[in-house]
């Protein structure tokens, strides 16, 4: 008999019920809850006369709305300005409040970006399934979780029987093996793994990020990897457990302790594939063929290395494909052939689950530092994924280093990656952007996302435009 | 939920491929509380020609005349027909709930996000995966028949045109018998209570650090 993938073993160890039409019961260990796509759920459980099956199985905490001025931060829930943001935080707590499930409210040093708080917590698990009302829960699979996004009624579903209907996902292995080239990232690894198969590449799958390139890496850049599983169609992406995952984990709030972390780590070992576990596809790169990557169009897929030219759709023999990307260079305002370089930013964004974590901001702020922000720019922004990381980074002198090059330092929250609150583009406007999408008015109406690492947003602030990371590390 | 038996309208076109869940339901709408009235704010960029708000009556916003469900006979189509890997993105169930609200129940693509294709059926909304040389035969027939009718059979699986063609589709059969009968899963799921706290109970003698 062939062995197991790590997909297969997370979902059999999770395995309640198979049902004779194939689909199955799936047991759910962490849901972790955020303001928008809750207040249904509640709203369905108090219809219903159902109370939380399992009540500290569920984590709460606002994101998405949330200012992230400290003048506004200040004030408390009052200090939202949008009063429909106002009432969407206020329910999320008002419902965690009547039904007794844990909320780091607004401004607790631990509030934060769902998928940030809940690794940085340790409420996030190896061997854990983990659901949220959001797609980018793919993130916690970088613990060997099983981890995805939901809807809102699965959100109730959830709360009320602690399973799911699940139908078992396909396994894909997407390994990338060998050195990185210097100022070369995750974020680039994921954005090149999606330019490679596309945005609906892992539709149907969980893919599974392996190889020694990725087992090189530190958990954030592998939940970086793994916050983008979405953005190439897989509801979940796995990273196997290692060494650096147990030590991660070890001695946060929620994690276990004594005989149980002992026992936990004995069973955490084995959250790898088989050595002849049978995949359903394979994807091999090499990690030296990745350079810094920036997305030119309205699709993750559409990206590109940081010295490519813009793609032309005469180029592209499929119509579809040859409209899709007419479509995007005219939303975008850019020319087919064009340089990335030819490209006047307006705004920076250095945030998001994607890369707001410790590192991220490690990296942003050697580059910007004794630097000057662009005249050119209106504004660039760097915010921390929760306030736990926000206080490490102040620890480290990373705000002044931000505050001196020009950028601004916020308080937690999603911000500009989806501008539900008040950070947003305006139209027209580009913006270089640590965030994983760049659809059409995701940050703020006609606004022009280019999806980047860190570094290279840090080097674009400084710039103005695109510049290859690798030259200005070899500088510095 | 709304039960599903047969759909019978006309479609829908909108010939591009990763329609995505922010062009679907901007997310300025998903400040709301409630599960229903989005339907004016679907396809909110592409529909209206100025920025949407919530709470702004969208009757007296300018349209984009261009726009295919701004024209007769698309504004009461029950059937979008698009390209591959609709509804990527967000997970965001305001979605479907927009789709549903503006009074559409069937989509039909050569391929769905997983999240949106799972949501959608929790909301009475029926995607329907058609290979991609079927969904072009579909867009070829609606161009030369505009305001192309069809009939969308969830019991016998099928899709017919008044032109004679048909097409049949697969769907799960839990998800089949859940639109069908307009069922909450929620109340299925607890038939199973036993099965689910003897899970627990098992769970946590191996592994109590999860409880």
């Amino acid at each position: 008999m062939a062995g197991k993938t790590l997909y297969d073993k997370l979902w059999e160890s999770h395995l309640v019920k198979e049902r004779e039409d194939g689909t199955a019961l799936i047991y759910i260990d962490r849901q972790l809850l955020h303001e928008v796509t809750s207040p249904q759920a509640f709203e369905g459980l108090r219809l219903a006369g159902r109370q939380p099956w399992r009540l500290n199985s569920n984590l709460a905490t606002p994101d998405h709305n949330v200012p992230t001025t400290k003048a506004e931060r200040e004030i408390g829930i009052e200090g939202i300005q949008d009063p429909i943001s106002k009432i969407q935080v206020k329910t999320l707590d008002d419902n965690c409040a009547e039904f007794g499930i844990t909320e780091f409210l607004m401004n607790d040093i631990r509030q934060g970006i769902v998928h940030v708080v809940g690794p940085e917590q340790g409420a996030t698990l190896p061997g854990m399934t983990v659901v949220c009302g959001d797609s980018h829960t793919s993130t916690h699979g970088a613990f060997g979780a099983l981890s995805h996004g939901i809807g809102t009624s699965e959100v109730e579903h959830v709360m009320a029987t602690q399973c799911l209907i699940q139908q078992k996902m396909k396994n894909m292995l997407v390994e990338v093996n060998g050195a990185l080239q210097p100022g070369v990232s995750a974020k680039d690894i994921v954005l090149h793994i999606i330019g490679v198969i596309g945005t609906a590449g892992g539709t149907g799958s969980a893919i599974e990020f392996g190889g020694d390139t990725i087992h090189s890496l530190s958990m954030e850049g592998r939940m970086t990897i793994c916050n983008m599983a979405i953005e190439a169609g897989a509801r979940a992406g796995l990273i196997s457990v290692d060494q650096t995952t147990i030590d991660y984990v070890k001695g946060r709030p929620f994690a276990p302790s004594g005989a149980d972390w002992d026992a936990a780590v004995a069973e955490w070992k084995s959250l790898v594939s088989d050595e002849d576990a049978v995949f359903d596809s394979i994807v091999t790169i090499n990690a030296a063929d990745i350079t810094p990557q920036v997305t030119w169009g309205t699709s993750p897929e559409m990206v590109i290395g940081v010295n490519d030219l813009v793609p032309n759709p005469k180029d592209e023999s499929d119509e579809t494909r040859a409209n899709a990307i007419q479509r995007a260079l005219t939303y975008m305002g850019i020319e087919a052939g064009q340089k990335l370089s030819d490209i006047r930013l307006d705004r920076v964004f250095i945030g998001s689950c994607t890369n707001s974590r410790i590192e991220d901001l490690r990296v942003a702020a050697k580059i910007v530092e004794g630097q000057k922000v662009s005249a050119s720019l209106k504004q660039a922004l760097v915010v921390p994924g929760s306030g736990l990381v926000k206080q490490q980074a102040e620890a480290e002198g990373l705000d002044t280093i931000f505050i001196q090059a020009g950028l601004e330092w916020r308080e937690p929250g999603c911000s500009m990656c989806l501008a539900m609150n008040a950070d947003k583009l305006g139209a027209g406007e580009h913006c270089a952007s640590t965030s994983n999408r760049n659809f059409e008015g995701r940050q703020g109406y006609g606004g022009r996302t280019h999806l980047v690492s860190p570094a290279m947003a840090a080097a674009a602030a400084i710039s103005g435009t695109f510049v290859d990371v690798r030259e200005v590390m070899s500088h510095a | 939920m709304r039960k599903f038996t047969i759909v019978s309208s006309s479609v829908a076109p909108m010939n591009r491929a990763n329609i995505d869940t922010d062009m679907i339901i901007p997310k300025q709408f998903l400040k709301s509380i409630k599960r229903t009235g989005f339907g004016p704010n679907l396809f909110d960029e592409l529909r209206y020609l100025d920025e949407g708000q919530p709470g702004v009556d969208c009757a007296s916003r300018p349209l984009n005349p261009d726009f295919v469900l701004n024209k007769a006979p698309y504004q009461t189509s029950q059937i979008l027909l698009a390209g591959e890997n609709f509804g990527c993105g967000s997970s965001r169930e305001h979605a479907p709930w927009a789709l549903e609200d503006a009074g559409f129940r069937v989509i039909i693509a050569p391929s769905f996000a997983d999240i949106f294709f799972n949501n959608s059926f929790k909301n009475g909304l029926l995607p329907i995966v058609l290979p991609a040389k079927q969904v072009d035969e579909l867009f070829a027939l609606e161009t030369n028949n505009a305001g192309l009718h069809l009939d969308v059979d969830l019991e016998s699986q099928t899709i017919k045109s008044e032109q004679g063609q048909s097409w049949s589709f697969e769907v799960d059969p839990f998800r089949k018998y859940c639109l069908l009968n307009g069922l909450d899963d929620i109340g299925l799921t607890l038939q199973d209570a036993d099965a689910i706290k003897e899970y627990e109970n098992q769970r946590q003698q191996t592994a109590p650090w999860l409880f």
